[in-house]
């Protein structure tokens, strides 16, 4: 449990990070709060020759509204996510996301940027950054680009921020009238990753009928992924417990879901949909305030 | 004895006294020792679950800047096989052994084969743990991966891996045991109920990992090692006389703090040995921490049984016959005492609490490619317990019985003296109904199954379920053990040191890791000699420094190594009547010890206090002519047999029909220990054991790959322990049923809640699918999926 020997950078800006990372490549590794990397190093699994420590770069951390989008700086800890009064006014699913993720040692240094480059198939935000629409701003040597939710996650442990590039922060875009959110999972009895996790995210008009539907999965297969046909079966409809039901059966489709200790296709396809209920019957009260 | 009195120290719930330096973390643990010079060794291990080793290059190993040394087990030429301490051979007319033990070796450093994933067969030893850790991944070894078998029920099947060449089917052994005609009994049943029982295997988890710290003294010839031992002089006798070879008066060896070990530190492990060796080569000190990853796979696990159980049942409920037959996995070396855990300490309580016609047990050990299984909590009582209160429960679903009721049918009624069993054992004293009528009154019984029922009818699966369990404690009486194959004896040492001011020094062969034997001891001494306990100190865990004990396990400090104290407190007392018949000027058999003081019968104003004879005792210029001076005496206590404890579990669950989650909402426990010295102590027992009872049950379980012989869950992110937020608020209760055996009258407390908590939860869980048609869950730990399976199965076939 003790990593091996590693070259530690510690730059003081994310131009001075980038130059690191385009001189040492594919033997550095980016250290954000390291609640991923760490324990993987300790157990040898990685054993990154050079590490840059993102902490000391200014202007990383933290959430402000931008003209209703909230900008939520890469760095930025679960915590400060999960205890948020804008996030909570704007979009309460990113904060009640970020306060079922580990326990508060772990919230309280693991940050949203470092957690959603790592990709964990079984993270708890990748779900709600699909529901949300999150959108991810990454800075390389030619500038800053934008990347949808739904082409960040390419698979296990895969996004889509290059070699050359840093996430530096997130783009989450704020409620409209008349949304609800909700991110429900079933964790892990040991690690209490979620074994699935849904979020869900609706939009009813004056007369109760859905007019957006927003579900992401996560824990199930290889990585997090929009729901396609479970918010076809909801927008446009009243959302009344059957409608849920049904709509709800279209969960696992798309996931690749992968059978291991805590579940077979079968029984993680099954929670897949039971997850997208619960969470998507949040959501309605919630819209319904 | 008589229940004790409330007015007494032995009884009270003070607060633990080793528990400030505990929570301050100024506790000293092995890895807090530190000696100028030491090196760190680092261990190479088999990857594989199976696989022969062509060559091993330590080349680059070697030159890697910082290290010392690299051995193989080819350079301990001289050094023996870890040995097992429980010998199960007919020759040595050991009762009911059917084929006899295969002793395989255990090599410390193992040079032809690796047998589990994890398997040392290479040390690197260097100035720093660093420079050992990096240059152990410079070790190569050249293997030749083999077939491998890991599966309890797999292992004798034609065509498996042979993990071991003096085993040819990989039966390490077969024993039987049991009484009465179980034929005839089968014959005359009314009903037979035949079930599949498994007993995962478990990891125990001790918060401290493993570690050791050899010191090779060149200039004394002296070897010191520091090792998270429960039972330092068991260590120090079987590396000495049995593996190193090495002279044990020459040898000390010191558990400092010792955070937990479940009974995994009972054992002797390879690491161990290799150090202790290795100081006497390099004449440097050598330490090994065990990282959390290498002691999943080299702690021995617990548990690892698959059982068919019978039961013979009369229409009216009445138990006519148990046949019992396991498969009991030993992983892939015979661990310290891994043969008498399902043989000895598990076959011996089929009896259980009740009264059955005919019992037999049949046990088969086998060899796997899998880490040692020794004793784990319990050990043995808890398989035994899991497979009664299963089947029981099998059979009253069998006759439409209440589950509480056929056991008070069957109950052995209440007695103190002895209860001869059909399984060999005799027990001490029990009034088990009497622990079942509490339980049942605390929980409301009656109420909460109209309140089940209600909840059934919404929809909602709810469960009780119960045990009533029965458990060997206080072990062990040495010629008995002697004559099952044990290879040393099971008495406890105490000696006690009245220093001349009348503090006292008690030297205990038993050995606290967790238990809180520094608060107990005292209080029972202090209770005895009637003196404030600030004046009591308690001494364990040094070969330098306590006379020849056995250790601690098997729930017998109280009872084994309390009463060896109280037999010097006694001695202390009689020689201090004489010393202070002579100051009164009285005849020693007038004088009464009497609040703190030694007075003259019926004469409160002729007394000498304590301190005064103590005093005397060393300053002995007015005393008795041809008594020695000094105030010390030593004891070792054999006890005439086990002690064994009893009670009634219950619990309620509720499962989720969506997912199979099980959430507990009630847990209630009545306990029967004997006499309590420190009731708060006793229940943080219960409660610790319940949880990993309850941890069985629902999350724990050792899971290899079928394929590979990987260990799949050998990280804490892997294997789920029990959670706080996970378990309901325990309610607790006892009965007091002295045991005749000890003058102090303590059965012994330490393993009930895990034996007990196991059965009762998967009972529960199995009531709550009653209703869908299901009678039985085959395997632990109750998944999720596991539950939610069974629920699909049962609404298929509705």
């Amino acid at each position: 449990m003790y990593p091996a020997a590693f070259e530690y950078h510690t730059p003081g800006s994310v131009r001075e990070a980038l130059s690191l990372l385009g001189k040492l490549g594919d033997d550095a590794k980016l250290l954000a709060g390291g609640h991923s990397l760490i324990p993987m190093m300790k157990l040898r699994l990685a054993q990154p020759k050079h590490v840059i420590d993102l902490r000391r770069v200014p202007g990383l951390a933290g959430i402000k509204d931008d003209k209703g989008t909230i900008v939520i700086g890469a760095m930025t800890t679960h915590w400060q996510v999960e205890s948020s009064p804008v996030l909570r006014e704007k979009c309460p699913i990113v904060s009640d996301t970020a306060g079922v993720i580990g326990d508060p040692a772990v919230r309280n240094v693991g940050t949203i940027g470092g957690s959603l480059a790592h990709a964990d198939p079984a993270a708890d935000m990748p779900a709600t950054a699909i529901a949300a629409g999150f959108e991810f701003v990454c800075e390389g040597a030619k500038g800053r680009r934008t990347v949808k939710a739904d082409d960040w996650f390419k698979g296990l442990m895969s996004t889509a921020v290059g070699d050359d590039e840093i996430l530096v922060e997130i783009r989450v875009p704020a409620w409209a009238a008349g949304s609800g959110g909700a991110y429900l999972k079933f964790p892990h009895p040991a690690s209490r990753f979620a074994v699935v996790g849904a979020a869900a995210m609706v939009t009813l008009d004056g007369t109760g009928v859905c007019t957006k539907a927003s579900v992401g999965i996560t824990g199930a297969g290889t990585k997090a992924v929009r729901a396609k046909g479970v918010e076809a079966g909801l927008t446009g409809q009243t959302l009344d417990q059957a409608t849920i039901e049904v709509a709800a059966q279209k969960a696992a489709e798309g996931v690749d879901v992968q059978a291991d200790l805590q579940g077979s296709v079968e029984y993680k396809s099954h929670l897949c949909r039971v997850f997208a209920r619960r969470a998507i019957e949040a959501a309605v009260k919630r819209a319904k305030g | 004895m008589a229940t004790v009195q409330s007015d007494r120290l032995f009884g009270k719930s003070i607060k633990r006294r080793e528990d400030p330096r505990f929570v301050t973390g100024r506790g000293t643990y092995v890895d807090d020792v530190k000696l100028p010079g030491t090196t760190y060794a680092a261990f190479v291990r088999s990857p594989h679950a199976h696989a022969r080793i062509r060559t091993i290059d330590t080349a680059e190993a070697k030159r890697h800047p910082g290290v010392v040394a690299v051995f193989t087990g080819a350079d301990m030429t001289g050094v023996n096989s870890l040995p097992c301490g429980w010998d199960l051979r007919q020759s040595k007319n050991i009762p009911g052994v059917v084929q006899d033990l295969a002793m395989v070796p255990h090599m410390p450093l193992t040079s032809d084969v690796a047998r589990h994933v994890g398997d040392p067969v290479a040390v690197v030893i260097a100035d720093s743990r660093d420079a050992a850790t990096d240059a152990a991944e410079k070790v190569k070894v050249d293997w030749e991966v083999l077939p491998s078998v890991t599966a309890t029920d797999k292992a004798t099947a034609p065509g498996a891996a042979r993990v071991h060449d003096a085993a040819p089917d990989n039966i390490a052994f077969k024993w039987e045991l049991g009484g009465g005609d179980v034929d005839g009994a089968f014959k005359k049943a009314d009903v037979v109920v035949k079930k599949r029982i498994v007993n995962q295997r478990l990891v125990a988890n001790a918060m401290e990992p493993r570690a050791c710290l050899a010191r090779f003294d060149e200039a004394t010839g002296e070897l010191t090692l520091w090792v998270t031992s429960q039972n330092p002089h068991v260590h120090r006798l079987l590396m000495c006389a049995f593996v190193l070879g090495i002279p044990e008066h020459k040898v000390r060896v010191i558990a400092p703090d010792v955070g937990g070990g479940f009974g995994s530190k009972i054992f002797l492990y390879n690491e161990e040995v290799v150090c202790s060796w290795a100081t006497r080569q390099l004449k440097r000190p050598v330490r090994w921490t065990s990282t959390r990853r290498e002691a999943y796979l080299t702690d021995a696990h617990g548990r690892d049984h698959v059982t068919d159980a019978e039961l013979a049942l009369a229409k009216d409920g009445t138990m006519l016959g148990l046949r019992v037959k396991t498969t009991a996995n030993l992983g892939a070396y015979l661990s310290t005492f891994a043969p008498a855990v399902p043989t000895f300490l598990y076959g011996t309580l089929l009896n259980g609490v009740y009264q059955i016609g005919a019992i037999n047990c049949q046990v088969t050990g086998v060899f796997t490619n899998t880490t040692a299984v020794d004793a784990y909590r319990g050990a043995g009582r808890p398989e035994a317990c899991y497979v009664l209160e299963r089947i029981v429960e099998a059979g009253a679903r069998a006759l439409k019985m209440d589950v509480a009721e056929i056991r008070k049918k069957n109950f052995i009624p209440k007695f103190s003296g002895a209860f001869q069993t059909l399984v060999a054992v005799s027990y001490d004293s029990g009034d088990y109904g009497a622990a079942l009528d509490k339980l049942l009154q605390m929980f409301d019984y009656k109420k909460f199954r109209a309140e089940q029922e209600a909840a059934r009818k919404q929809g909602r699966l709810l469960g009780i379920g119960f045990s009533t369990y029965i458990e060997a404690c206080s072990i062990a009486p040495s010629k008995v053990v002697g004559a099952l194959g044990a290879g040393a004896g099971l008495y406890e040492s105490g000696k006690v040191r009245v220093h001349p001011t009348g503090m006292v020094s008690v030297y205990t062969g038993s050995h606290s890791h967790g238990q809180g034997h520094e608060t107990t001891f005292a209080q029972l001494v202090a209770d005895e000699l009637q003196i404030p306990i600030e004046q009591v100190e308690i001494i364990h865990g040094d070969t330098g420094q306590i006379p020849f004990g056995m250790g601690t396990y098997g729930s017998r400090s109280a009872s084994v190594g309390g009463t060896a104290i109280l037999m010097s407190i006694n001695k202390i007392k009689e020689k201090g009547k004489r010393i202070a018949a002579h100051l009164l000027e009285a005849s020693p058999k007038d004088i009464d010890y009497v609040n703190g003081s030694f007075q003259v019968k019926g004469v409160p104003d002729k007394a000498v206090p304590f301190g005064a004879v103590s005093l005397t005792a060393y300053v002995p210029h007015n005393y008795p002519d041809g008594l020695e001076p000094g105030l010390e005496e030593t004891s070792f206590y054999d006890p005439s047999n086990f002690c064994f404890p009893f009670g009634a579990h219950a619990c309620v669950v509720e499962v989720e029909r969506d997912t199979g989650a099980v959430k507990l909402l009630r847990y209630l426990a009545v306990d029967d220990v004997g006499n309590v010295i420190n009731p708060m102590i006793v229940d943080g027992m219960v409660h610790g054991g319940i949880a990993q009872g309850i941890g069985q049950a629902l999350w724990e379980g050792a899971v290899y790959d079928v394929q590979s012989g990987q260990l799949m869950t050998g990280t804490m992110s892997d294997y789920a322990l029990p959670k706080a937020d996970l378990l309901p608020m325990y309610e607790t209760g006892r009965t007091v049923t002295p045991t005749p055996v000890n003058p102090l009258g303590i059965k012994g407390a330490g393993e009930t809640g895990t034996i007990a908590a196991t059965p009762c939860v998967v009972n529960a869980v199995v009531d709550a699918l009653a209703g869908l048609g299901v009678d039985h869950i085959e395997a632990m730990p109750l998944t999720t999926e596991r539950v939610w399976q069974t629920i699909q199965a049962a609404t298929a076939k509705r």
